[in-house]
């Protein structure tokens, strides 16, 4: 095993973890394609990111909450509906970032490309992703009792726009650590699938939460085992797909 | 000492949502220890009433509850609750401060439940648990008073004690205030000390036997008199019902 492998296995599989574990509460607030369009938002930073080579989940961050700001202002400002802002300006920031993207980069900006990341790029990513598994996890039962009901939620005196703001920083994060493996055009699978896989078998929320980490990192570490040649991002979210349908037919064996 | 204060005080309470008007000057006081039931039609803005004093939705007009009161909450029904994996002692473990395992044994046996069901799925319930599931998880943490929007679903099996019996029982057993939101007749003229006759302004309130007269209720109910006088200051006539 390689250096380098060792590097992407770890960045793969600790991402990917982060991103399963955040997946299960964004499936469960029906959310989880809203990393789509935010992912599609990321690319202008990415793309920067790639020009000047820095980190990719750093070019993507700044994007992420500015997308998250612009639609709130727009939408406090134009009322237009939500969808056509989304449109608006995940389109505008696609079309962006393909006027300055390298044509040699853009696969790696679309499906990711991890193949390459450095110790330090690694490193960083290691420690994000155990940070936010740590806030996900310490603001768990929260959370998802603002999305079983608002109203309970207050009954309990939990404040609803505090805890949504939370959700939306951590849906940030996570965005823009999964950029950089799976790139802006599959991040949601990379939050949405591990947890349809784990919804399929879980009897309870503790086997829910922790199965769509564990699936999550899972297909990372079997997609990234053999640098095949074959992009590593693309990989990811087919062995998750193979998951998906094993849960389905375990599910109807029950 | 003078007259205890009320529990609960509502002055002119207004609801607005978009550009509908859903509550409009409602008042009302609940004692402590006090059972008013909130009855009207669907639609009168009976839920949006108990949202209101839960604090949920911003309105005009003054709720005031008496200090450092606790207030459980039973809603209608929860929708979304089946989006996650849940088993019923994980859901309790949801309230704040965390429900520890012997008071979710304890709740579920005051509300008639068996404890086999802390492992089961919230969602594997039939309707009548659930809506037991939910006024246990009211009760956590000892409230005053307990709010309860009637269930639409959780028809009781014969034999058993039905829902509206156990609200009696905790009544009595635990000293509790509550707000019971129905359309059941019966259930008013059986629970309540005070009734509030609720279609989206107040048409009667008090005593049940006193106010609930065949008029009251037709105008609650608006089924005979289908054009009743309203006076909004420009002497039209609105449709009801």
């Amino acid at each position: 095993m390689t250096a380098q492998l060792l590097t992407s296995l770890a960045a793969g599989v600790f991402i990917a973890g982060a991103a399963g574990y955040m997946g299960s509460l964004m499936l469960s607030r029906r959310m989880a394609l809203a990393a789509d369009p935010l992912s599609h938002l990321t690319l202008p930073g990415i793309a920067l990111a790639m020009i000047h080579g820095f980190d990719v989940s750093l070019g993507a961050f700044p994007f992420v909450v500015l997308g998250i700001l612009l639609i709130w202002v727009l939408e406090l400002r134009t009322k237009l509906p939500m969808e056509a802002l989304t449109a608006i300006v995940f389109s505008s920031s696609v079309a962006i970032a393909f006027l300055f993207l390298p044509v040699d980069q853009a696969e790696a900006a679309l499906v990711g490309d991890i193949s390459r990341t450095g110790p330090r790029d690694t490193i960083a990513s290691v420690v994000a992703s155990v940070l936010i598994v740590l806030a996900v996890w310490r603001s768990y039962s929260k959370l998802v009792l603002v999305n079983v009901s608002e109203d309970l939620a207050v009954s309990e005196g939990i404040s609803v726009r505090r805890s949504n703001l939370v959700f939306l920083f951590l849906v940030g994060v996570i965005v823009s650590l999964g950029v950089k493996i799976v790139g802006g055009l599959l991040t949601a699978a990379l939050v949405a699938i591990p947890a349809a896989v784990a919804k399929n078998i879980a009897k309870n929320m503790r086997q829910y939460a922790f199965g769509s980490l564990a699936v999550g990192a899972l297909s990372a570490a079997v997609a990234l085992y053999h640098l095949t040649g074959l992009p590593a991002g693309p990989l990811i979210i087919l062995v998750n797909t193979v998951l998906f349908l094993a849960s389905l037919i375990i599910a109807a064996k029950r | 000492m003078a007259a205890a204060e009320p529990i609960l005080e509502v002055n002119d309470l207004s609801v607005t949502m978009g550009a509908q008007r859903i509550l409009e000057h409602v008042s009302f006081a609940v004692e402590r220890g006090e059972i008013l039931t909130i009855l009207g039609p669907n639609g009168a803005g009976k839920t949006i009433l108990l949202r209101a004093l839960l604090g949920v939705l911003p309105h005009e007009g003054r709720i005031r509850w008496a200090k450092g009161v606790r207030i459980g909450y039973v809603p209608q029904r929860l929708p979304y609750i089946k989006d996650v994996p849940m088993s019923v002692e994980e859901f309790f473990a949801l309230k704040k401060p965390k429900t520890s395992r012997a008071s979710t044994r304890e709740m579920l046996a005051a509300v008639g439940l068996a404890d086999e069901l802390r492992s089961k799925r919230v969602g594997d319930l039939s309707s009548g648990q659930f809506q037991r599931v939910l006024i246990a998880w009211g009760l956590v943490g000892d409230p005053d008073v307990l709010l309860f929007d009637e269930p639409t679903t959780g028809i009781d099996v014969g034999g058993e004690e039905t829902v509206y019996k156990l609200l009696a029982r905790l009544h009595h057993e635990r000293a509790l205030t509550m707000l019971i939101v129905t359309h059941d007749l019966a259930v008013v003229y059986e629970l309540s000390t005070n009734v509030l006759c609720l279609n989206k302004s107040s048409v009667c309130y008090g005593p049940p036997l006193t106010v609930l007269t065949p008029e009251s209720l037709r105008r609650l109910y608006g089924a005979e008199v289908k054009y009743y006088r309203h006076d909004d200051g420009h002497g039209r006539n609105h449709e009801s019902g």
